[in-house]
């Protein structure tokens, strides 16, 4: 309930879209969305791709890189997710194809001490995720979007999906990870959101 | 008198139809303090249960017609608030408003010399509170309007926009389509480009003042373009309304 | 500004009026700005805005630099101007 003035017959978007009837898919505090609204902290980067690479810092025995065509070579994938972004939309069923951040990381050898993951993304964004929070199947970093290579204003040519996590930790643009022992909040985590993220017990914002 | 960030209740005293899609909704306020042209409101959309939703409209009015305050807005057909205000509200409703907003886009009659306003679509809404001030001011500094617009049916304040242009007050509007050609149509038919705006821009000359209002792609073009034929940044004022559609 | 769902989603500072206004207690679209990463001067009405965002991002429109975050919670807005060397406001006299 509220004191503030109510607007006569304004209910919003979300009980159009029929929040809550698919049960215990919509995480606490979410509405269903039939679109893919685009959120952006910045302008749309666009690196040509024969000059993208994606690679691997950091505490690991030997960097990696690989260039677009070396990327596309690698073992990917279908995921079929449900996705949720903290400012309040959750999309069910999102078709992606891309590579397990499992298999991108059985080409270095992890430093024992690697405990967390920064990812970078053109533009200068960066979030941080546990190094436990992407392995097995939990993250994966995706080049198409429902059966299309993935546009730049969704994140293309390749982002990084964490489908257990608020959409922002699934950085749009993703240059490389790099792996540290130290945690290192990332580009909104640095701001008042939450470090962790997990949008099932609706870890938003940090204690305000 | 409501400072211009205090929430205050304006009533619907009418609404009235541009086009198929777009409508002016006039308000009354019981404390305004006035705005000048080019300046935004913020209305505020409450549900029962505390969900709330905020979006900004510029006041398409001239600060002469106050305690009445126009907007004009675009249903967008998968908008969340556009849909409302067209389809449920009626004169006699009441929305949360505050403003005026904006000190950044604004022109009054007080700024002399020649003027160029651009518009996309909605985008001739703030545009339109300028060029009707200026008309109630008996201002005569040549203005011109360069409004683009998918088809002529979907031009807003046409007529009345006509009608000034008619007049013999220094006010001419350029119309150019980008989606049709009627027959007999002898204005331009294709997206604003460089050679448009230099001969628009023409008449008026290189000191001219600059307002451009629309989509952002449309802004970032027509302002790129500008500075390209000689104008300096500091002569243009841009007002981007995102992407097209908004 | 109105509902988006693709495209370019720059807008400019003047689409924060009303937050900012309520953040500085005065309109401040006209208070220059001065960019701490590439020395730029713009009126803070002409940085490019990013609303749409898990919060609202001002950017230097030359360099595009982050000028200010803000982003605000169930309790409390935070804003963050590290990218802001400083403002200028100006006082009338009398």
């Amino acid at each position: 309930m509220t004191d503030r003035f109510v607007t006569r017959g304004f209910v919003g978007r979300r009980t159009a879209e029929g929040s809550g009837d698919v049960g215990s898919r919509i995480p606490p505090g979410q509405y269903i969305t039939r679109d893919f609204p685009v959120l952006s902290a910045g302008p749309t980067p666009r690196t040509p791709l024969e000059q993208w690479t994606f690679s691997i810092q950091g505490l690991v025995k030997e960097p990696v890189s690989w260039s677009w065509q070396e990327f596309l070579a690698l073992p990917a994938r279908e995921w079929t997710v449900d996705i949720s972004c903290v400012t309040k939309w959750t999309k069910l069923d999102m078709r992606w194809k891309g590579v397990s951040v499992d298999t991108l990381l059985e080409a270095v050898e992890l430093d024992e001490r690697a405990a967390f993951v920064i990812a970078w993304s053109d533009g200068g964004y960066t979030t941080n995720l546990p190094l436990a929070d992407v392995l097995n199947g939990q993250a994966f970093v995706a080049y198409e979007y429902d059966g299309a290579p993935l546009v730049p204003e969704h994140g293309g040519p390749a982002r990084l999906v964490v489908p257990a996590r608020y959409f922002w930790k699934s950085a749009k643009w993703i240059r490389g990870i790099r792996l540290q022992a130290e945690d290192q909040p990332g580009f909104w985590e640095s701001f008042g959101y939450h470090n962790r993220g997990d949008q099932w017990r609706e870890e938003r914002y940090s204690g305000d | 008198m409501a400072r211009p960030l205090d929430w205050q209740l304006a009533t619907v005293a009418g609404v009235h139809d541009e086009t198929d899609t777009v409508r002016s909704f006039s308000l009354t306020l019981p404390n305004w303090g006035g705005h000048r042209p080019g300046q935004h409101v913020d209305l505020r959309l409450t549900a029962e249960d505390g969900y709330s939703v905020e979006r900004s409209y510029s006041i398409a009015s001239e600060p002469e017609r106050a305690p009445e305050v126009d907007i004009t807005v675009e249903r967008i057909p998968d908008g969340e608030v556009s849909p409302f205000l067209h389809d449920v509200v009626v004169p006699g409703d009441r929305v949360e408003l505050r403003g005026p907003i904006g000190g950044y886009f604004v022109w009054d009659a007080a700024q002399p010399g020649p003027l160029l306003l651009v518009g996309g679509g909605s985008g001739v809404v703030p545009l339109m509170a300028m060029i009707r001030h200026r008309a109630r001011v008996g201002a005569m500094n040549p203005t011109r309007l360069l409004l683009s617009s998918r088809g002529a049916d979907e031009i807003i304040y046409r007529e009345e926009l006509d009608r000034m242009s008619a007049t013999q007050d220094g006010f001419e509007v350029v119309h150019t389509l980008t989606r049709e050609r009627p027959a007999g149509w002898n204005g331009y038919s294709r997206r604003i480009d460089e050679a448009m705006l230099s001969e628009v821009l023409e008449p008026l000359g290189r000191e001219a003042r600059v307002y451009i209002c629309g989509p952002t792609a449309l802004v970032e073009s027509a302002a790129n373009a500008l500075v390209r034929i000689g104008l300096a940044p500091s002569q243009i004022r841009t007002e981007r309304f995102g992407p097209t559609g908004s | 500004m109105a509902d988006m769902t693709t495209g370019d989603l720059m807008v400019d500072g003047n689409a924060l009026a009303g937050l900012l206004a309520e953040l500085f207690g005065a309109d401040v679209t006209l208070v220059p700005a001065k960019c701490a990463a590439c020395g730029e001067v713009n009126m803070m009405g002409g940085l490019h805005a990013y609303v749409q965002a898990p919060g609202s991002v001002l950017r230097c429109p030359i360099c595009h630099a982050v000028m200010m975050r803000i982003v605000q919670t169930d309790r409390a807005t935070r804003i963050e101007m590290r990218g802001i060397a400083y403002f200028r406001f100006e006082r009338s006299s009398g």
